[in-house]
């Protein structure tokens, strides 16, 4: 079916700019999970970005070790914009599952690379095609079957780089970038690059695309949220880890792990930090409460079903006033079903996981450089306000390679929270573990071992007094749970403000959080540029909600409350939290599909509403 | 005229501190409640060997065994955490502090039914803990219903006959790999105040299945777990002498009738044989012995396996000397050239 005359198809309609452009583009590569096509993608978009262009990447994948379909996209955008961009421009179709229905959902004129077996040009006329024979390509390489597969992929890096006018030289330095103190993988892979790369010159380039040096990446980084949410717990100073493998959050802990074992073992070999793999997530987060309780920086990661089962727990802790962080990388839905895709489906179960009147904090990073920042804050306010502290995180933010300025050192010292030690008790005579002695409802506490008679206390759940003794009081009770209160309504002021973007004139409030904020960005600069629509935009980053949130809502007509799931369950909090009249300016704009958010979706949405 | 009397000075241990430092509140189980009888054991343990009460830190589930910490001890830290999850919590209290004395107090709902998978887990971690199962085979707090460690064949008050095997914990936990399982009996004082010195000499989890009869609701006729049940089919393997290091007795004893285990601190645990053949350092006779027991109807008591040399979580995770809770911050954050090298592997 393969036919030569595939390259010479008939040319796509006359481009409305009618030249190049330059740094503005999308590429999706369709291959086949497991085939090696993670390395090949990373590899080409960190060529775009040693090329001085902002670039993003997002890998769609399956539930799979091998052999199900996966998607990556890579967007350059010379505009900075780093949300994901539903339009494609480029198609490399390695996958013949899905080759067809990749083909069919291009929007005309896009280009499409793909191996030449696939015949696709058959299937519309309104593409410009590029068929690549990659196996005789990568065919003279090497003997082995299994590695040919690989190479294939490297192969289209070169391809594209030929197509794209992407510098070789970068290409071959993210090569050795990806496969480092592996001389032997480098070789192979850069063999495979430059023979794609020679191959494409004999290829007619009939579409617009091209890379041309920028300098803005210079300094920049790239990495991975959970890589970076890893780097904040090392550098908060964590010293005990308890976990149980579940996707998306594992990368998370197993980066940990690495710098743990690099940074944090001595020249005698001992470790000054433990890390558990636990038997569940009940297990998990119990280790990581009962170290919180004996004063250790501890800490799990965990996804929305560990959640679920750490919710008992995370009801304990509340009451017994323990610190821990949780990491959750949120995921679409319980059981089977989309694991791997993301969502930010946990934020209102886990604002009051468990049962009883709790309350939990949350923190929304927005960004990689936020999974380090807040990875480290995290710890420090919970040490500080005796209590779980959630990070929520998500897939798109965990697992997807994201552009960055690089994190800044910690610039406070460890905060260790209210702990009295044996002086404090010798110069106070005692204490009481739950008495506001402070006005800010944080009490003092002691850790076991504290070489004093008067040092222990009984920690136990909601029955307790001042002196943690049991009771089952009414009144006492009473008094605990507004105790607790004052606490929560305290952290408002603790934790990470809202951002504000916007001169706060606009009518209309734009209102999001988490991995959300590069399409919101860009969805503000889309609804003024094309429909005149001048918005302010508050990206939240903690719960409890700060005050300015409230004076946001205040402060516009109409408040679009940005999430990615269903029943606005942020919106829902802040139901709860605003006062009755301004409830009606909240608008849920929902994005359910399990993709990482674009702008597109959400300044659709917002012009639907605002037209009508 | 007698001269008024000096009071006699009240016993110390060498400490210097007396019983009456190790008391708890006042217990309000029943009265005849097997576990009271486990409470006063442990704390005069605690006292004779010699433990900073300080040092301690009391766990527990949740259940009428695992409100028993708060009767002794209260000089210790305490944490009455959820229904069968108290093994995750000590596991994270012991790795955050490695000098705390974790002692775990549970019953055999919040063991062997709840909390059979944190207990499996724990068993195989070797976590230094004295972990003490008061078990009644009963539930006592939600009144009476049957337990997973109560008998084939064994009624409630009733009538309600229980017709399942019954998980033995000290079976299970050989085969994961414990390294100090122990039976004993609320009713035998001295076997059991002989069992938890030696337990807690010992360096990794010590599990003592102790079996404690709940008057109210499993001590009638037709229950396994009453106090005339275990006077009839206790059976002891050995006869324990406890020899810890600070007493440093030259004790004689005879090799062939005398099984010597010397314990991680230099004591020793004496176990004279009253069954042939015994070894409770034979992983494999030790779990075949106590099949053949169950079947029986007896309950064999005693140290049912030691291994004294295995090495624990806190060896394996190799930490440092000093508890991890209190490392000052200069040895738990990395310099800024950490991060600086960090960020440039990313450029």
């Amino acid at each position: 079916m393969a036919s030569p005359d595939s390259s010479v198809a008939p040319l796509p309609a006359a481009r409305p700019d009618g030249g190049a452009r330059v740094n503005d583009f999308s590429i999706q590569v369709a291959t086949a999970n497991g085939s090696g096509s993670q390395s090949s993608n990373t590899v080409l978009l960190r060529a775009i970005f040693q090329m001085g262009v902002p670039v993003s990447g997002k890998n769609l994948f399956p539930s799979n070790i091998a052999g199900l379909p996966t998607w990556y996209t890579i967007r350059a955008s010379r505009d900075g914009w780093i949300a994901r961009k539903k339009e494609v421009d480029l198609l490399v179709a390695m996958n013949p599952e899905t080759a067809r229905d990749d083909v069919l959902g291009l929007s005309a004129g896009a280009a499409v690379v793909y191996d030449a077996p696939l015949a696709l040009a058959e299937l519309r006329p309104d593409l410009v095609y590029y068929p690549v024979a990659f196996d005789a390509l990568v065919e003279p390489l090497t003997k082995e079957p299994k590695l040919r597969r690989l190479l294939r992929n490297m192969a289209y890096v070169g391809v594209l780089a030929r197509l794209l006018d992407l510098d070789l030289g970068e290409v071959e330095h993210a090569i050795e970038k990806q496969f480092p103190g592996k001389p032997r993988a480098r070789d192979l892979n850069v063999a495979a690059a430059r023979a794609g790369f020679d191959h494409a010159a004999t290829l007619e380039k009939r579409d617009p695309l091209v890379v041309r040096r920028m300098d803005r990446t210079a300094g920049k980084i790239l990495v991975d949220g959970n890589a970076a949410a890893a780097m904040g717990a090392l550098f908060a100073g964590v010293t005990v880890v308890a976990w149980y493998p579940i996707t998306p959050s594992s990368s998370l802990v197993e980066t940990l792990i690495g710098h743990l074992r690099r940074y944090r073992i001595g020249p005698d070999g001992k470790a000054t930090f433990a890390v558990v793999q636990a038997e569940d997530e009940l297990a998990a987060v119990g280790m990581a409460i009962g170290a919180g309780w004996a004063g250790a920086r501890a800490m799990t990661a965990t996804a929305g079903p560990g959640v679920s089962l750490m919710s008992e727990f995370a009801g304990l802790a509340y009451y017994a006033e323990i610190p821990a962080v949780i990491f959750d990388v949120q995921r679409v839905g319980p059981s089977t079903g989309l694991p791997t895709r993301t969502a930010q489906g946990d934020v209102l179960s886990t604002a009051f996981l468990s049962h009883g009147d709790t309350r939990h904090v949350l923190l929304f990073p927005g960004s990689v450089e936020e999974c380090f920042t807040m990875g480290v804050d995290a710890f420090d306010l919970a040490e500080r306000l005796q209590t779980p502290v959630f990070v929520m995180t998500d897939l798109d933010l965990g697992m997807n390679v994201w552009m960055s300025d690089p994190f800044p050192y910690p610039a406070r010292p460890l905060d260790r929270g209210k702990v009295l030690g044996k002086d404090d008790l010798d110069r106070l005579g005692g204490f009481a573990r739950y008495a506001d002695v402070d006005g800010d409802g944080i009490g003092w506490r002691t850790l076991p071992g504290t070489p004093h008679p008067k040092a222990a206390y009984f920690t136990r759940g909601t029955g307790h007094d001042e002196q943690a003794a049991y009771s089952e009081d009414p009144r006492t009770f009473e008094r605990n749970l507004a105790r607790l209160e004052k606490k929560l309504d305290g952290a408002r002021d603790l934790l990470p403000a809202p951002v504000r973007e916007g001169s706060g004139e606009a009518k209309l409030g734009l209102l999001a959080y988490g991995s959300s904020d590069p399409a919101l960005r860009e969805a503000r600069d889309q609804l003024r540029r094309e429909a005149g629509l001048d918005s302010d935009y508050l990206r939240v980053r903690a719960y409890p909600f700060s005050r300015e949130v409230r004076e946001f809502v205040e402060a516009h007509e109409r408040v679009y409350v940005v999430e990615q799931n269903r029943d606005g369950q942020l919106a829902a909090l802040l139901k709860l939290d605003l006062p009755a009249a301004l409830v009606p300016r909240l608008r849920p704009v929902p994005h359910l599909d399990g993709l990482p958010l674009d702008a597109r979706t959400v300044s659709d949405a917002i012009r639907a509403e605002e037209a009508r | 005229m007698a001269t008024p009397a000096t009071p006699a000075a009240p016993r110390t241990n060498r400490l210097g501190l007396s019983v009456v430092e190790y008391k708890g509140a006042k217990s309000t189980l029943c009265a005849g409640c097997g576990h009271n009888a486990i409470s006063e054991r442990i704390l005069e343990a605690m006292y004779e060997m010699g433990v900073p009460p300080e040092r301690v830190a009391k766990l527990s589930g949740i259940g009428c065994s695992s409100k028993s910490p708060a009767y002794f001890m209260s000089r210790s830290h305490a944490f009455n955490a959820l229904h069968g999850r108290m093994p995750s919590v000590a596991t994270g209290a012991v790795l955050a502090n490695r000098e705390l004395l974790a002692l775990g107090v549970s019953g055999d709902g919040d063991t062997a039914s709840i909390g059979i998978g944190q207990f499996v887990h724990l068993m195989r971690r070797n976590l230094p803990i004295l972990y003490v199962v008061e078990n009644n085979g009963v539930y006592g707090l939600t009144k009476g219903q049957f337990s997973a460690t109560a008998d084939l064949g064994a009624k409630l008050k009733t009538g309600v006959q229980n017709d399942l095997p019954a998980i033995d914990l000290c079976t299970l936990a050989i085969q994961l790999g414990a390294t100090f399982v122990g039976r004993s009996f609320s009713g035998d004082k001295r076997q059991l105040s002989a069992m938890l010195r030696a337990a807690l000499a010992h360096r990794g989890t010590a599990m003592l299945d102790v079996v404690s009869p709940c008057v109210t609701f499993n001590d009638h006729e037709g229950s396994t777990k009453s106090y005339a049940y275990m006077k009839e089919h206790d059976v002891p393997l050995h006869e324990l002498q406890f020899v810890p290091a600070f007493e440093d007795l030259a004790v004689e004893y005879d090799p062939g009738t005398t099984v010597d285990v010397t314990m991680h601190d230099g004591s020793h645990l004496r176990l004279r044989k009253l069954e042939e053949g015994y070894d409770p350092r034979d992983r494999g006779r030790a779990m075949s012995r106590l099949v053949e027991a169950q079947a029986g109807g007896d309950v064999l008591t005693g140290v049912l396996f030691v291994d004294a040399k295995a090495p624990s979580l806190v060896d394996l995770l190799n930490l440092v000397d000093a508890p991890l809770a209190t490392l000052p911050a200069e040895a738990v954050r990395p310099p800024r050239e950490v991060l600086d090298a960090l960020m440039d592997a990313l450029r």
